[in-house]
């Protein structure tokens, strides 16, 4: 396995996260390097998504940091982070049901220190990637089908422009068709040199994007190795994914 | 028995205008609940004090018009500041502790008033007199005056939360308050500028009623009931729903008083109530919930 | 352990009751009618607790339930010759208990703060009604009425003094207090309990929950309306101030200081917010209720818990 991205773009060093008496996260480090697409695999209720949350400063840790390029992140509200950097998409999409495509993402777009003309081409480049989008854009975010709402949910986050975005199970609920989709998406993010920190249970679909992945299973990650040396057939995947 | 047909017409009129402040009061009140979740127990209260901003500004300039804006622009910033000490350090609390500080609030506010401006009524004369003939009334020109510049309050709102920047973001904010951070949006400011907005428009209520009836420190105590009887109906967190809902009660109400006193006329509203609790409790004018 | 824990509650509870017991020995006219007091809105702040403490369901619709006691009470001693302490006590509590069945109807299906709101308009409407049905209530000069004797007739009879009445109220509240906490202790305050905790898994495992809050409206109601009975009968008179919604809002206070959930915090809390009303109205006349307002919110946000549960904490340590 090669020796991991000098300078991380993302670091968790040994976090720790309770909800009440239960101990969800046991110790989880995980760094992701800048532009790269790291994998979190693990079966359902393993704490991939919680572990998410918590970079995205939405679940407090109560042991353990998080760094941003080397700076200390934990603790600082999720609205913060997103300015510095950091999109993300969770699992069921939570596009804005009730405000409409272009509304969407405006969310994302109205930053200060943003010139007019850059939101313009963000736009333009995002309704580029996503034509259905641009179709669809003075419509409900709630009358999108599954696989549009999960682009939106998508696109929205690039419009942070994000250093890295944080994917929860993009590819959940989709049709095959919808999900080669995703993978051309992340194809694009990575041509953006935006980071991505990909939780999936697609183990396919993750071992051909992603760089390296990291295996978790009761709240730690248990195994770690570069994309290109597995496969979905070995036996350490089904140690850690199969039923 | 005949229907005095002049006197329903008449009536109409005055319950429009009553209907027109009503949803000036109710609207703030359901937008600070729709967006936050708080039920602000001292929303008379910011209505009055705004009614006795615009008596000192008034008084100081001599215009009632620099005294509405300038009443109003007090009172939000005093909205702020109360949301910031009192209210942000109970989110994520349980919603009884939001009621019982703005109760508390409301008792504060209240006997401050009364402690500054004294138990007797103060009052504002009306801006713009002169009356218009109205069947064999001679109605007065300021209570319409009232009920439009109620309605381009409204308005306005509705624009900015509609097609402004920051409207996305509080409607955002409404919708899913989690996504709405993950998106750079700053919940909790947005949740100090919607009370602040809620309490302008108490208090602009408050000084475009003050020439109706005398300002006096007690006067926010009628309006939060008919307020919260009107956001219950209209459906808590629907702008226009709070909007029919005033001028629904405040017609019926209106009509009734033709036939009964005032006191009595206001049982309308608590039957109204009853029936909307009975039949359609997430209220009359809101689309029922699938 | 659990013995030793028991016994020491008991003395505790009998030491504090022969103390109140004592007061009005040694106390000035004015202390005693004052601690009297302070045990009837301990006793409508108890009420309370049944519903906010226990069962989760904050109300502010005990003013019409107190006011319907009092007005209960002055009908009972106004109509019927001669006047009956016991007759005045029924049609308080019949009085009450209808309220609390229209309240508790209605508001039973809602939720939180929806049945909050709620409650508050209906306290209002009975003030409105009292107040415009001037035939019948007197409306805004309220009605007045000679206190009745403690009696029980044939046997004896003792008009009221300060004294006898405070031992009489005192005799009532402590009384209320035991049936209270016989009852929260029961299998039926378990599931109010529960349904403060998780109504939507209360409901889950069968219970019938609208009952289950029907019920503690009602009982809530009943000692509400004990509480105005008391109040009339000390005061001589019922004016409709009683059943505005101010009241409800001073028994939530009342609530909040001493502590919900525990009954006795309730009282506790009544008794710290009329001292403090009594002190701060020394120094500051008509404006003691801004001091009031502005310790109730700090009490609010930095000791949610009361001073009941803050001094638990603190003995703890």
């Amino acid at each position: 396995m090669s020796a991991p991205a000098a300078e991380a773009l993302v670091e968790v060093e040994a976090i720790h996260t309770h909800y009440g008496k239960s101990h969800i996260l046991d110790g989880v480090s995980l760094r992701v390097g800048p532009g790269e697409v790291v994998g979190l695999l693990g079966r359902n209720g393993v704490g991939k998504s919680t572990t998410l949350k918590t970079i995205m400063g939405l679940v407090r840790p109560s042991q353990g940091q998080v760094r941003l390029e080397g700076e200390l992140i934990t603790g600082l509200p999720p609205h913060h982070l997103a300015r510095l950097g950091i999109g993300y998409v969770p699992e069921d999409r939570r596009i804005f049901r009730l405000l409409t495509v272009m509304e969407n993402l405006r969310t994302g777009l109205d930053r200060a220190g943003v010139a007019e003309a850059r939101k313009q081409a963000l736009l333009q480049k995002v309704y580029d990637y996503f034509p259905v989008l641009a179709e669809r854009r003075s419509q409900p975010g709630g009358t999108l089908s599954g696989g549009e709402q999960q682009m939106l949910a998508i696109a929205r986050a690039m419009m942070l422009e994000p250093k890295i975005i944080l994917l929860d199970e993009p590819t959940e609920g989709l049709m095959p068709r919808m999900v080669s989709q995703i993978s051309e998406i992340i194809r694009v993010l990575r041509r953006e040199h935006v980071a991505i920190l990909l939780v999936e249970q697609n183990v396919p679909l993750t071992l051909a994007v992603s760089e390296r992945v990291y295996f978790m299973e009761k709240g730690t990650i248990r195994y770690h190795a570069a994309a290109a040396e597995l496969h979905a057939g070995d036996a350490v995947v089904q140690q850690y994914l199969g039923i | 028995m005949g229907i005095p047909l002049d006197l329903i017409l008449i009536q109409t009129v005055n319950g429009i205008v009553t209907g027109m402040i009503l949803a000036l009061v109710a609207s703030g009140l359901t937008l600070i609940f729709g967006i936050m979740d708080v039920v602000n127990f001292a929303h008379g209260e910011l209505f009055m004090l705004g009614a006795y901003f615009g008596v000192l500004v008034l008084a100081a300039t001599g215009s009632f018009w620099v005294a509405l804006v300038v009443a109003t622009l007090m009172v939000a910033l005093l909205g702020a500041v109360l949301q910031v000490t009192t209210l942000r350090p109970l989110i994520g609390r349980d919603p009884l502790m939001t009621i019982l500080t703005t109760f508390g609030i409301s008792l504060v506010l209240q006997n401050y008033a009364l402690w500054q401006f004294g138990p007797v009524a103060r009052k504002i004369s009306e801006p713009v007199t002169g009356h218009f003939p109205l069947f064999y009334l001679e109605y007065p020109v300021y209570r319409l005056v009232i009920a439009l510049l109620s309605a381009a309050i409204i308005g306005a709102l509705w624009l900015f939360l509609k097609f402004g920047k920051y409207g996305i973001w509080i409607r955002a904010t409404m919708q899913d308050r989690v996504m709405a951070q993950a998106m750079g949006i700053p919940v909790p400011w947005v949740y100090t500028a919607v009370f602040a907005i809620g309490a302008g428009m108490a208090a602009a209520s408050g000084v475009l009623f003050g020439p109706m009836v005398g300002v006096h420190h007690a006067m926010g105590l009628d309006w939060i009931l008919r307020a919260f009887i009107v956001v219950v109906v209209g459906g808590m967190g629907s702008l226009g729903g709070s909007v029919a809902a005033a001028i629904f009660i405040s017609l019926l109400e209106a009509y009734a008083s033709i036939w009964v006193s005032p006191a009595q006329a206001a049982i309308v509203s608590f039957v109204v109530l009853i029936l909307t609790l009975l039949f359609r409790p997430t209220g009359l004018f809101v689309p029922t919930p699938k | 352990m659990m013995k030793r824990h028991a016994t020491l509650y008991w003395s505790g509870f009998s030491v504090v009751v022969a103390l109140l017991a004592l007061a009005p020995l040694v106390l000035p006219e004015y202390w005693r009618r004052f601690l009297t007091e302070i045990l009837v809105w301990g006793l409508l702040a108890m009420s309370s607790d049944i519903l906010i403490g226990y069962t989760g369901m904050v109300s502010f619709g005990h003013s019409a339930f107190f006011g319907l006691g009092v007005y209960g009470a002055a009908a009972a001693l106004l109509t019927v010759k001669p006047p009956s302490l016991w007759l005045a006590i029924v049609y308080g509590l019949v009085g009450a208990g209808a309220v609390a069945l229209f309240v508790a109807y209605f508001s039973t299906r809602l939720r939180d703060i929806y049945f909050a709101i709620t409650t508050l308009i209906f306290s209002q409407i009975f003030y409105v009604i009292i107040f415009t049905w001037t035939e019948v209530t007197g409306g805004e000069n309220g009605l007045t009425f000679r206190k009745p004797a403690l009696a029980i007739p044939g046997l004896f009879s003792i008009p009221f003094d300060t004294r006898t009445l405070h031992w009489f109220v005192l005799a009532v509240v402590a009384l209320s207090y035991l049936l209270l906490r016989r009852i929260t202790q029961s299998p039926f305050g378990m599931v109010l309990q529960s349904i403060r905790e998780n109504e939507a898994r209360t409901r889950a495992i069968g219970y019938p929950v609208e009952r289950y809050k029907i019920a503690a409206v009602m009982l809530s109601g009943l000692f509400a309306g004990l509480a105005g009975v008391l109040y009339a009968i000390q005061k001589s008179f019922a004016a409709p101030d009683f059943v505005f919604f101010v009241t409800s809002g001073q028994t939530v206070i009342h609530n909040v200081m001493g502590g919900i959930g525990t009954l006795v915090g309730p009282i506790v809390g009544a008794g710290f917010f009329l001292l403090l009303h009594e002190v701060l109205s020394r120094f500051l006349t008509e404006y003691y209720l801004i001091p009031v307002g502005i310790i109730f919110i700090a009490m609010v946000i930095f000791m949610p818990q009361g001073l009941l549960g803050f001094a638990r904490r603190w003995l703890n340590r």
